[in-house]
């Protein structure tokens, strides 16, 4: 095998450059093997070893390179002698990429370093690493919005004792949204600031609310978000009561609005009496409980996320809030107009929603007009769905919950289920109404009419094929403030025949009017 | 007390879903993003224990707190820490009860598990000490239970590769001067066919032989001309701006040295041709000062050792099978991970395939702040592994996030001459999931056939993740949690 040796008198390189040389030699086209060592004694005995100390290797001294190169070839022993010169010169230096002036930090502890002043933490980890994650953040001295779920339970009930303790809030775990001081967290709207402040064991009911507020030209303080879990009895409604007492010390807050699932008693018992002495006036809405208590404790009672919104509103304003019930539907022609298109056959509305406590809110209006519906969320557990797949009869289906969401993204974000199950009920012919949510704000889907509208017009020409109309309604929670801005949403989804009403609860009425023919409470369905 | 969230505008630190960061951005409020993964290995348990041990400065009670307050007290003395070299002994002597044993790197092995390089070297160091005459002999005695077999680190010792001490070997001696601790280590027998990669022919007993009988006692007589011996920090720190990073790299730390003993030598009274003997061998032999740069590391440390609650790091070494660190709050035990085999370039006619697992007990200068840690200064060592300078300089500023302090002895040019990245909190290393990087040379598997390459490593996760959990329940954090809920 040719064999040549190339000695540099008195050219120094350090042995690791030498290394690497070498390795990029080797790589060389015929090139068997490469070694560039200082001629030191020791490197000889190396080169000696590998059986390549050469004549000319062996007469070199401590000062000289010493540069053996086997290849399969004179030529290609020529051509690699070049390159080894070049490299040797500098001249192909390999190089690689810059490294950054500053590594991004990869946990709480270095990221405090970069943003000292920092005193809130947002976690979506995995549920399973959550918590930690918070209890850290609590450590620090930071508050918590939590929107990971799946946090387990003694975990939200140890960081609330310690936020508790140390003066800090926790929202969450399961917390989806929250507004603190105009900046939106996690899945929230962009709504006016204003004199209304919020505190919400119910994601998408904070964010109904607050939309609704908005509409009607009010702002909202603050909309502090506890996490689903907080109102039961373990958690004992920690991060309610602390956030009432929040919004109460507040200066920015007139009104405080209050919106959960019906709590644990002891909870109920708990925030009413707080609310019993609160200077500020107070709504408080425990979704599908009962009114009288909290009429008792000297608070406004809601029975809809419309209504809270509307008293919240009204009380900002110093004005009296409006009667419990609801208006008039302000389309009261169109659903006419609807409902007479429908055969005999069709009698069911099929409520699929994104918004957990927007499907609850539907049911609860549906109940006061004499529905109850099926649903895998029911107000009454004899209403459960079997197989939340299947509609039947009246149905409202929260198609965010973890039966639907385990190994498919959030149906605010990614509507092709939704749009599936839309199909099928439109097949239904028992279907007279789908009733939908639109959920809009930052962390839900960039252009939902987008992703909505060639699906509607799909439905409907299902159901026109089979000599059926399909009726949809829906309505759109947002503002235009929002980054899908709420009336370039609404306008594509009503030219598409959506009939759109400005809240759910609207909606909800609305699509029980056309189902019913306008047969009105006590009548519809049966 | 902590102000109400209310209070002023929000200042968004965001761990989990990127897109969250879109809203407080557009809302003007300051967000910054963690490049966040599962703690340590991933296991849930591990990252809500590792939360039980954050600190609290609003409660010094905290078991966190109580770690912050005892890693506070740790560090200091590590910072704190003059190593300085006052003479060279003999094993025997200076550990007069160590009869028939034979120390080695990394934690304890029995000779059935010892990797090929470190049987070479023990049979090396049997057939030295002339327990037996040949190499069957050795290796049978060494096998029959003949000779007791124990950790360096076990006496304050450190020793590279094999890291071998026998009771006729003369030690460097180092004396922490602010905490009064000594360190001990073996003297460096250059490159090529050595007893520390486990050679054990006629040439390696020679040296060895030379070394006890010629090197140290000339070494002893130049440190007794030096008033106060000789301190080794500074000589650390000026090599560290000379392109050293005082581990795999001592070119600039030995030519000092050098210097040193050059003077010392000549005012000895020794031959000229003794001196010139032992100044002919510290020349031909870059490495010579890294023993002394080892033993120099284990006396700092060792200062920080027994620190109770302390989560500081106080070793990092390997036996060629396994990896192990010891921590500051946690005694004696070894926590233990298979050894990692580095990345890096081989000698020509070798590969990774020839490679021994990583193997020394020099990674104590990683614990202490140099070597990988300090690369950012030795430029020259990440091209082992392909990188640039500015890559040494983000190997530098990572190890910045797992450390708790800076080290202002010893300053890094290309860093602002901000200071080394040092004493590890383990909690830090689960936390981040940042393993400490470590510049090491390559041995051969076998026995004998010396160094093979450098390169660099990364210690395994395992070993902090189950000292993390081991300190957690000596410090009580789960007990404390638990009476926090009642």
């Amino acid at each position: 095998m040719p064999v040549t040796t190339i000695v540099k008198p008195g050219l120094y390189k350090d042995s690791v450059a030498l290394m690497r040389i070498s390795e990029a030699a080797a790589a060389l086209a015929g090139v068997r093997r490469a070694a560039l060592v200082m001629g030191t004694a020791a490197n000889k005995a190396i080169l000696e070893e590998a059986g390549q100390l050469t004549a000319d290797a062996q007469a070199a001294g401590p000062d000289d390179l010493v540069v053996v190169l086997e290849g399969e070839s004179e030529q290609a022993l020529a051509d690699a002698s070049g390159r080894v010169e070049a490299m040797l010169a500098g001249e192909e230096a390999p190089r690689g990429g810059a490294a950054p002036e500053e590594r991004p930090a990869r946990a709480l502890a270095t990221a405090l370093r970069r943003l000292a002043d920092a005193n809130l933490v947002l976690v979506s980890t995995p549920g399973a690493y959550a918590g930690a994650e918070a209890l850290k953040a609590l450590r620090r001295g930071l508050h918590v919005f939590l929107f990971s779920n799946n946090v387990p339970v003694e975990q939200e009930v140890h960081l609330k004792a310690l936020a508790r303790r140390k003066g800090l809030l926790v929202m969450g775990p399961d917390c989806g949204t929250a507004i603190i001081g105009g900046v939106p967290l996690g899945f929230a709207n962009v709504v006016r600031r204003g004199g209304v402040g919020l505190v919400a064991a119910a994601g998408t009911g904070l964010q109904e609310v607050s939309c609704l507020i908005d509409r009607q030209g009010e702002g909202i303080s603050h909309g502090i978000g506890t996490g689903s879990n907080d109102v039961s009895a373990p958690v004992g409604g920690a991060t309610m009561q602390q956030g009432f007492e929040a919004l109460r010390a507040d200066p920015a807050t007139r009104v405080i609005v209050l919106v959960s699932k019906p709590p644990a008693p002891a909870v109920a018992a708990k925030m009413l009496g707080l609310v019993g002495t609160c200077e500020k006036p107070v709504v408080v809405l425990f979704l599908g409980g009962d009114p009288e208590p909290v009429r008792r404790a000297g608070a406004v009672p809601a029975v809809t996320l419309e209504d809270a919104a509307a008293a919240g509103v009204a009380l900002a304003r110093g004005e009296a809030p409006g009667p419990g019930e609801a208006a008039p539907l302000p389309d009261a022609e169109r659903v006419r107009a609807e409902a007479a298109r429908l055969g005999r056959g069709q009698r069911y509305i099929r409520g699929l929603f994104s918004g957990g406590t927007l499907c609850t809110e539907a049911q609860v209006v549906w109940r006061e007009r004499g529905i109850d519906a099926y649903s895998n969320v029911p107000l009454d557990a004899a209403r459960r769905l079997g197989d939340p797949d299947e509609s039947r009869e009246h149905t409202a289906v929260d198609m965010g919950t973890d039966e639907f969401t385990v190994g498919r993204p959030h149906p605010m974000i990614d509507f092709r289920y939704r749009v599936e199950r839309l199909r099928r009920e439109a097949r239904d012919p028992a279907t007279a109404v789908v009733l939908l949510d639109v959920v809009l704000g930052y962390g839900a889907h960039p252009d939902p009419a987008g992703a909505l509208v060639p699906a509607v017009r799909e439905a409907r020409a299902l159901a026109e094929r089979e000599g059926r109309h399909l009726s949809v309604v829906a309505s759109v929670c947002g503002t235009e403030g929002d980054p899908q801005r709420l009336s370039a949403q609404e306008a594509r989804l009503r030219e598409a025949g959506v009939l759109l009403l400005p809240s759910n609860a609207a909606a909800a009425r609305a699509a029980v009017a056309i189902a019913t023919r306008g047969a009105g409470p006590g009548e519809a369905g049966r | 007390m902590s102000a109400g969230l209310l209070e002023r505008e929000p200042s968004v630190i965001n761990i989990g879903v990127e897109a969250f960061t879109d809203a407080v951005r557009a809302a003007g409020a300051p967000v910054y993003h963690v490049d966040w993964r599962p703690p340590g290995e991933g296991e849930p348990r591990t990252a809500w224990t590792l939360a039980l041990l954050a600190g609290d400065p609003d409660d010094p009670d905290a078991a966190g707190s109580r770690v912050d307050a005892a890693n506070r007290d740790a560090v200091g003395r590590l910072l704190e820490a003059q190593p300085v070299l006052v003479g060279v002994g003999r094993a025997a002597e200076v550990w007069p009860d160590l009869g028939r044993t034979i120390l080695h790197a990394g934690p304890p092995i029995a000779w059935e598990r010892m990797c090929g390089p470190m049987r070479g070297a023990v049979t090396g160091a049997v057939l030295y000490e002339g327990w037996a005459s040949s190499v069957e002999e050795a290796q049978r005695l060494a096998a029959s239970g003949g000779i007791r077999f124990d950790a360096c680190h076990h006496f304050s010792a450190v020793g590279p590769m094999a890291g071998v001490i026998s009771p006729s070997m003369p030690l460097f001696v180092v004396r922490n001067t602010t905490s009064g601790n000594t360190a001990y280590s073996n003297l460096n027998e250059g490159l090529g066919k050595v007893l520390r990669f486990g050679a054990y022919g006629p040439e390696v007993i020679d040296r060895l032989r030379w070394i006890e009988r010629r090197l140290a006692p000339a070494l002893q007589r130049a440190l007794a001309t030096i008033e106060g011996g000789l301190r080794l920090a500074p000589i650390m720190a000026q090599a560290l701006q000379m392109g050293d990073d005082v581990h795999n790299r001592n070119v600039a730390a030995t030519s000092l040295l050098f210097r040193t003993l050059a003077t010392a030598l000549l005012r000895s009274g020794l031959d000229t041709g003794h001196v010139e003997e032992v100044l002919a061998f510290v020349d031909g032999n870059n490495h010579f000062f890294l023993n002394l740069s080892m033993a120099a590391c284990k006396a700092s440390l060792d200062a920080a050792h027994g620190v109770a609650g302390s989560s500081l790091v106080t070793a990092m070494t390997r036996n060629g099978v396994e990896f192990g660190i010891r921590v500051s709050g946690l005694g004696d035990r070894w926590f233990t991970a298979p050894a990692p085999t580095p990345q890096g370039l081989y000698f020509s006619g070798y590969s990774e395939a020839d490679a021994n697992p990583d193997l020394g007990d020099s990674a104590i200068t990683e614990t202490a702040g140099f070597g990988g840690f300090a690369m950012g200064a030795a430029p020259a060592m990440v091209q082992f592994v392909g990188g640039t300078p500015d890559d040494a300089l983000a190997y530098t500023r990572e190890m910045y996030e797992i450390t708790l302090a800076r080290n202002a002895k010893f300053s890094l040019p290309p860093l602002d001459f901000s200071g080394t990245p040092t004493g590890i909190d383990l909690r830090a290393v689960v936390d981040t999931g940042i393993r400490p990087v470590i510049n090491t040379g390559i041995a051969h598997r076998e026995a004998g056939v010396g160094q093979i390459g450098a390169g660099i490593v990364r210690a395994p996760m395992s070993c902090f993740e189950e000292a993390m959990l081991a300190l957690a329940d000596a410090v009580g954090a789960d007990r404390l949690a638990e009476e926090q809920k009642r």
